[in-house]
């Protein structure tokens, strides 16, 4: 039963990491269809981002608390000058979103190496988060995975709140359903897209602060995150948010229950072939918005 | 574009001109005008370029023509196919993986095992599925077949499922991610990160003598241009104008009474096959198969040099593909930082302010389809429609 548990809550931490990263992901793909290869390397400035701050200000809980807001500062401009140079004009054309970011993150991480220099940096985790807590039943769970859990929740949380209840997540709505009706409706689409990749984008600035916790900073730390991010966002559908929370802690679970029962490698070869069975049931993800596109 | 040219740039990667075969020019002057490419792309291979490199430079250039025909394979199913499969790493892995394991075991002997494996696996004996790569007459066919195979499982059930093509660049790209942390997990059996290295024979020839690596050179010289035939065989048959046509309009196709699920696999699966190949000739030139030459990285590397050269063209992709590896190699060893933002840069450019890649540069002069500025032009006023 304790192992039952703990490898529960691993699947569960596993999945508030990739609902983390996903999560801006799930508002620049899965709402606005910019496929943004780049969203990785926004990662890694929110983690840069962290490790400078801890130079400046030598307290890490401080650091980490003021990192937050600002990673999300830094990441978010990242996305408004991307998307204002280069994506704006590539709307029509969203596999080509994928190739010219692919070409941005080439050089963000060139950039990062050249400023931080290859090897990976280190952050010090501030002291409460070091420890474990122990939960009834005899689990011991890390506190910065607790940490991270509450910090995805509340991502989620404030997004949802933010696109269903403030005036700029109605626009957004508007847009992403019908993007010419929102527009005859005397919405501004283009401000609108501007300021969905900001939030988005800062997102990942954000997720890029909380995996400082788990591990070191490095330039290409991006690659590897960015395909686990969309795996979650395609299976979670296109539009919805429940989709990619639910799918996030499913792929945990999955993922940490294939790794008790085989390898760490196994697991993820599991993973994914679970995915393209998933995708036979529901070819569009969990979750769609219904269209009448044909495309 | 006049008032009848349809809807809209509705599928615009698409922007890139088609250049099949084109009516109003006679068939008989394009076959002349190929007749005459393919014999001065038989002399520059086979003649000039052996005469003018040295051993050195033509082993690389070896290399680059192995990059070439993964080109071909990229050129047909996205150029074409506008299928944008970012995992080609996987089938040129698995194309050279067999071919390494059939050359690994020929070196060890008959009965023994490879080195490395007692050296991270502790294994005793050789493990099931190495077993009939011994065998030249599996392992040669395995190299295509295998990488089909995989194309055409993933293939059936995206395509199938009319999964969309985002979904499924993405799928193709964590097939690669998954395939790289499987190989490096299977140390003991795969070799890990480190690949299969150290390939000395080449059926009974040593591939460090100078004269077989010249041999290997021109098998995949002549590889390359068989495979540019067949591909511009298909590319003008039937076949080849429905698949543009799935590219530009595939609710249209299917409302023709075509299935443009297996339009699109048939392309996927070629190109597969010809990323297989690939491999299995890339492991003789370079003499090792590792996961870091087929990940994902590789993999969008394959697609830069095909989108640089230009993607629906023939020959595009090839020097393209071409062009980029040689840059690389020229610019990475100096400047390693500078390579790695002119690539960046590079693709940002091309692909975002020139979708038909240096091909469409040229096709101005040819006077097809307008130059890009023509072209940039007509997208311009599309859009704005």
């Amino acid at each position: 039963m304790t192992v039952l548990f703990g490898q529960l809550f691993t699947g569960i931490s596993i999945g508030a990491v990739l609902l983390l990263i996903a999560l801006g992901l799930a508002l620049t793909f899965g709402q606005m269809n910019v496929i943004n290869m780049a969203h990785g390397e926004f990662i890694m400035a929110g983690a840069y981002t962290t490790y400078v701050l801890q130079q400046i200000i030598t307290g890490a809980g401080w650091s980490l608390l003021v990192a937050l807001p600002v990673a999300f500062v830094v990441a978010g401009a990242m996305g408004v000058l991307l998307e204002a140079l280069l994506i704006r004009r590539l709307y029509a054309r969203p596999l080509d979103t994928l190739l010219v970011t692919w070409g941005v993150s080439l050089i963000l991480q060139q950039l990062a190496r050249d400023v931080f220099g290859s090897p990976n940096v280190q952050t010090r985790a501030p002291e409460p988060l070091t420890g474990n807590v122990a939960l009834p039943g005899g689990v011991t769970v890390a506190n910065n995975r607790v940490f991270i859990l509450v910090l995805a929740l509340a991502a989620v949380a404030a997004l949802t709140l933010a696109l269903r209840l403030t005036p700029l997540g109605r626009r957004i709505r508007a847009v992403v359903q019908n993007r010419d009706l929102a527009a005859v409706s005397g919405i501004p689409t283009a401000r609108v897209d501007r300021i969905t990749f900001f939030v988005g984008s800062g997102l990942a600035g954000v997720a890029g602060v909380a995996l400082t916790l788990l591990g070191p900073i490095g330039p290409t730390m991006g690659t590897n995150l960015i395909i686990d991010a969309f795996l979650v966002v395609v299976v979670g559908g296109i539009g919805q948010l429940k989709g990619s929370v639910i799918v996030a802690f499913a792929l945990g679970v999955l993922q940490a229950t294939g790794e008790y029962l085989t390898t760490l490698s196994v697991a993820k070869v599991m993973v994914f072939i679970a995915i393209v069975a998933f995708l036979q049931w529901r070819p569009q993800g969990l979750f769609t918005l219904r269209t009448r596109s044909l495309a | 574009m006049t008032a009848l040219a349809g809807p809209p740039a509705t599928t615009a990667v698409d922007a890139a001109p088609a250049a099949g075969p084109r009516p109003g020019r006679g068939r008989r002057a394009g076959r002349l005008r190929t007749a005459v490419g393919f014999a001065l792309g038989a002399v520059l291979l086979f003649a000039a370029a052996p005469l003018a490199l040295s051993d050195f430079r033509l082993s690389l250039l070896a290399k680059y023509l192995c990059l070439a025909v993964v080109a071909i394979g990229i050129g047909i199913a996205w150029g074409r196919g506008g299928l944008l499969t970012l995992g080609q790493g996987v089938f040129f892995g698995l194309g050279g993986y067999a071919m390494a394991m059939h050359l690994k075991l020929a070196d060890a002997g008959p009965g023994q095992m490879p080195d490395f494996m007692q050296l991270y696996g502790q294994l005793d004996e050789l493990p099931l599925w190495w077993r009939p790569f011994a065998s030249p007459w599996f392992a040669l066919p395995a190299t295509v077949l295998l990488p089909m195979a995989v194309a055409f499982g993933l293939g059936s059930l995206v395509f199938r499922r009319r999964v969309r093509g985002a979904y499924f660049a993405i799928l193709s790209q964590a097939l690669a991610a998954a395939m790289v942390i499987l190989l490096i997990g299977q140390q003991g059996t795969t070799g890990g990160t480190n690949g299969l290295t150290d390939i000395q024979g080449f059926f009974g020839y040593d591939l460090d003598d100078p004269v077989n690596q010249r041999t290997v050179y021109f098998l995949i010289a002549a590889a390359l241009l068989a495979l540019l035939w067949l591909a511009r065989q298909l590319i003008q048959s039937r076949y080849g104008e429905l698949l543009v046509a799935v590219r530009d309009g595939e609710e249209r196709v299917r409302f023709l009474g075509y299935d443009p699920a297996t339009v699109k696999l048939v392309a996927y699966v070629t190109a597969a096959g010809m990323a297989g190949l690939a491999g299995a000739l890339f492991v003789p030139a370079v003499g090792i198969i590792s996961p870091a030459l087929i990940g994902i990285v590789p993999s969008i590397e394959f697609v830069i040099g095909v989108a640089v050269g230009g993607r629906a063209t023939l020959l595009g992709p090839v020097l393209g593909a071409v062009a980029v590896a040689w840059a690389r190699t020229a610019l990475s060893e100096r400047f390693p930082g500078t390579w790695t933002y002119l690539q960046g840069g590079l693709f940002v450019l091309v692909v975002a302010f020139l979708p038909g890649g240096l091909a469409a540069l040229c096709s101005r002069r040819r006077g097809t389809g307008g130059g890009p500025l023509t072209r940039l032009r007509r997208r311009r006023t599309e859009a704005a429609a």
